[in-house]
């Protein structure tokens, strides 16, 4: 076919790192100092959650390395019966309340990332449907949003965990907890992703990129994935941020009431409800280290989110 | 000589940027008498409706005016703090934008928005500012002011609508008017009335009008004075007799050759050659590479015979209670083999609902598509994929038609793999070589759609469009969006193809002299219908009907041009 040999390309393209350096997202990232902070919060409180056993003292979940007289160490002062020291002091069961936080951010990151995804594919595939479709697939889906709108996040989840808990059998239960929480907390915030995937299929459809790839004969499930998805991907995304900080405050509050990650494997949630128990007691520091770090997460997350919506909307630069 | 009303003296617009400082407007300057329409004239990013925007006081930051100075009736107005130039804006200059649609606030009454704006400028009365409504209406022409009065601008139409914008300008009685394309969004005929309107104001009320447009057209019959801007720099300024009929800078002569003439037919459109870097085409190489296909049966490559498209208007279960807008209204016309028919008519017409149905992107509600014998509406799937191959299509938005996340080098492939045209490790230089044809470089292939011009970006519409070496290709207004300069590259493109490839085309424009340069037969559009069909030289000579007359009349012509 080709009458002239072909001359390779002699500039290769810039690579991906030079090219996301160079981009204006990076570049209004380093104008902001909000930015800055909170991702530098946000990034260091995960990565100590996920190498949670380098920068943790002990295991909490090892029951060897407990010392029940370690209990109620106050934080910074030496033990009365073992002399014993802990940064942020011990809980009832003198558990260092320090390690307990990090692999409580490990539960509690793992529930809030797995939920994120879990709404995010539901959201984007409903969403995809009703948007491209139309019509009757489009007021189905769309009804149901509505009808699971009218109820808080808060209450489905915690419906959708009771009939999941009461349909598994005793014995996994506490193994299983886990995943009915990601189940739950997915499952009950779904409903913002597909509004805003469906609003933003129906602007892309009608464009005339898409009229190209059909008139090419390209199926409708290409179109929508190869086609549709990568140009409304960035809305998602900083949903998905914010949703985030949300799908960790919403394990937190499970865990609080008690419906959430069991005491034998705490997430930050439920340390603050064991802590909340002493906080009257003067065992302060049993609620107060967890619900700081609680705090900062859930806030560096958010405002990181906030951030993002706001670099990437060119209206407002 | 009267004094100008307004004097714009070295004005230079600046905008920081991460690249460094750009100047999107140098040096400009020029004045505006009172009753004078002075065009300023140049492609899109020529500065020209930046220096609008500056006299009004409207540069959006971070552009900010960095020298020059700006004289309104004898007093400076560029230095003026935000408070007072608001004062000025909408009471000393009026405005008039180009989308009508967005320039009225939908949520009330042309009356209300009238009276509030004279309310505003004028210390008068409410009453007396009704009447004074009243009479704006009836000024700008529009029929029935007092039943007009009351409703909303979505029960106007966009003619109507431009002109109430205009009214709104002149509610405080401005001494001048920034038009700032106004008349781009607007259909051929109606886009005639509306000028007419502005020159019967601008000598009647001594208001001094800056017209923003890219349409030679447009200057040739409306403006007295004209200025030609090119890279943010004044080129060329003075009467538009004087500068249209000998022009002295070398841009403005080659965007005067650029303009379509409706008059003569050429066998090339003449290209803008100013600043503009040649770009070849490779017509030779490709044909070269072109596998002939046979000719059609009958001769006829297409036969649409009595089509029909109707949309619902109100929808409802019970089809018996379904309302329907038929946009569509049994259409019949032939295609030949190697012909490149024409489809012309206003916006709403049913054109491009013709050409989707053709391209099978929208379904037919009756009627027969026939292509090389076969009716394409009751296709299986196997022969309607082997009928896609054999047709593609060009957009009329270079921007919407590229996917933005996709590489070209992707986008042209597009076609290629799906239709399995070659086995894969082909396929990348088969899509280097098409880039290269189309006058791009084979580099063009990892780069992303937004970093090419209008004309770029069409040319990779073409590339994308020739991948499957297609029999015939429907061209649904590939110019329109595009600078004058640019839509004679494109155009020439386009001609190359149907002589060299013999490409079958569908040519669909609102452009009269475009489609008179460009189409062997012509068929005109009205409310659905095919109302004519003739052979071009034919239909421009001599119109059977009333209303091709009327849209051939309403041609802006440059007489200073003809011959």
């Amino acid at each position: 076919m080709t009458d002239q040999p072909l001359v390779p390309d002699t500039k290769a393209a810039p690579s991906r790192l030079r090219r996301a350096l160079d981009s204006d997202l990076f570049y209004a990232f380093r104008r902001s100092p909000v930015a800055m902070i909170s991702s530098a919060v946000a990034v260091g409180l995960i990565l100590m959650a996920v190498f949670a056993p380098f920068f943790a003292v002990t295991n909490p979940f090892d029951p060897a390395s407990l010392n029940l007289m370690n209990g109620f160490t106050p934080p910074m002062e030496p033990n009365a019966f073992t002399g014993e020291t802990f940064f942020m002091g011990t809980d009832d069961q003198g558990r260092d309340v320090y390690s307990t936080i990090l692999y409580g951010m490990r539960i509690s990151l793992f529930v809030g990332f797995s939920a994120v995804l879990f709404a995010v594919v539901l959201g984007i595939i409903l969403g995809l449907l009703a948007g491209y479709y139309g019509g009757w697939a489009d007021s189905f889906i769309m009804r149901a949003a509505d009808v699971q709108l009218t109820f808080p996040a808060i209450l489905v989840a915690m419906l959708i965990f009771g009939i999941a808990k009461g349909i598994t059998p005793v014995e996994h239960r506490d193994q299983m907890a886990i995943w009915v929480l990601i189940l739950a907390i997915g499952l009950s915030d779904w409903v913002q992703f597909a509004r805003v995937v469906r609003g933003a299929t129906l602007v892309e459809k009608n464009k005339d990129y898409v009229s190209a790839a059909r008139l090419i004969g390209r199926g409708s499930s290409l179109i929508m994935i190869r086609h549709i998805l990568p140009n409304i991907l960035s809305p998602v995304l900083v949903i998905a941020t914010i949703s985030l900080a949300l799908a960790i405050i919403a394990e937190a509050t499970l865990s609080f009431l008690g419906v959430g990650a069991p005491p034998t494997q705490p997430s930050l949630g439920t340390l603050i409800r064991v802590g909340q128990g002493y906080l009257f007691s003067g065992e302060w520091w049993i609620l107060f280290f967890p619900a700081c770090t609680l705090l900062a997460l859930a806030l560096s997350v958010n405002l990181l989110g906030d951030w993002l919506r706001d670099a990437l909307n060119p209206r407002l630069k | 000589m009267t004094e100008p009303v307004l004097s714009i003296r070295d004005l230079t617009v600046e905008i920081p940027t991460r690249q460094g400082l750009f100047k999107p407007v140098r040096n400009v300057t020029y004045d505006i008498r009172p009753g004078e329409i002075r065009g300023v004239v140049g492609e899109s990013g020529a500065g020209k409706s930046m220096t609008g925007n500056a006299v009004i006081g409207l540069l959006d930051a971070p552009a900010k005016v960095a020298s020059g100075e700006i004289w309104l009736k004898g007093r400076r107005i560029d230095n003026l703090n935000a408070e007072e130039k608001r004062a000025i804006r909408g009471k000393e200059i009026g405005m008039i934008f180009q989308d009508p649609l967005t320039s009225l606030n939908p949520l009330f009454t042309i009356g209300e928005q009238l009276v509030e704006t004279i309310q505003l400028h004028l210390k008068v009365s409410a009453s007396e500012a009704r009447d004074r409504a009243l009479a704006l209406l009836e000024r700008v022409s529009i029929p029935d002011p007092v039943t007009r009065f009351n409703q909303y601008p979505h029960q106007f139409s966009g003619g109507m609508r431009q002109r109430v914008v205009i009214a709104l300008a002149l509610c405080s009685e401005p001494s001048v008017i920034v038009a700032d394309e106004p008349t781009t969004a607007l259909d051929v005929s109606i886009q005639a009335q509306v000028l007419d309107l502005i020159k019967e104001l601008a000598s009647e009320t001594q208001v001094g009008v800056i017209l923003v447009t890219h349409d030679m057209g447009v200057i040739a019959d409306t403006t007295e004075q004209v200025t030609v801007m090119y890279a943010g720099q004044v080129v060329e300024s003075g009467s538009t007799d004087q500068v249209l009929s000998a022009p002295t800078h070398a841009y403005t002569k080659s965007l005067i050759a650029a303009v379509p003439r409706p008059q003569v037919k050429l066998h090339r459109f003449p290209q803008v050659s100013y600043g503009n870097r040649e770009t070849t085409f490779k017509i030779e190489d490709l044909a070269r590479n072109w596998e002939q296909t046979a000719p059609s049966k009958s001769g006829k490559l297409l036969q649409v015979q009595g089509v029909t498209k109707k949309f619902i208007e109100k929808p409802a279960i019970l089809p018996s209670r379904r309302r329907y807008f038929t946009a569509v209204d049994n259409v019949s016309f032939d295609i030949k083999d190697g012909e490149v028919f024409g489809l012309v008519g206003e916006s709403g017409s049913g054109k491009s609902t013709v050409a989707r149905m053709i391209g099978t992107l929208l379904p037919t509600d009756g009627g027969a598509i026939q292509f090389d014998g076969d009716d394409i509406t009751t296709m299986e799937p196997k022969a309607l994929a082997e009928y896609r191959k054999q047709i593609q299509m060009i957009f009329q938005d270079p921007f919407s038609s590229l996917n933005p996340r996709m590489k070209v080098e992707s986008i042209v492939a597009e076609p290629l793999i799906h239709h399995k045209l070659l086995p894969p490790d082909q396929i990348s230089a088969r899509v280097r070589e098409l880039l290269d044809r189309v006058g791009l470089t084979r580099e063009a292939a990892a780069k992303y759609p937004h970093e090419f011009s209008g004309g770029q970006r069409q040319r990779i519409s073409i590339a994308r469009a020739l991948a499957t070496q297609p029999r015939f290709l429907i061209c649904d207004e590939p110019t329109s969006a595009l600078d004058v300069s640019i839509q004679a590259q494109i155009l020439n493109i386009l001609k190359d193809l149907q002589e060299h490839l013999g490409l079958t085309m569908l040519f669909i424009s609102h452009d009269l002299p475009v489609v008179r340069q460009m189409c062997d037969r012509v068929g005109v559009m009205k409310q659905g219908k095919l109302v004519e069909l003739q052979e071009t030289e034919a239909l421009f000579a001599n119109p059977q009907q009333e209303y091709t007359a009327e849209l051939l009349d309403l041609m802006p012509r440059l007489a200073q041009l003809s011959g």
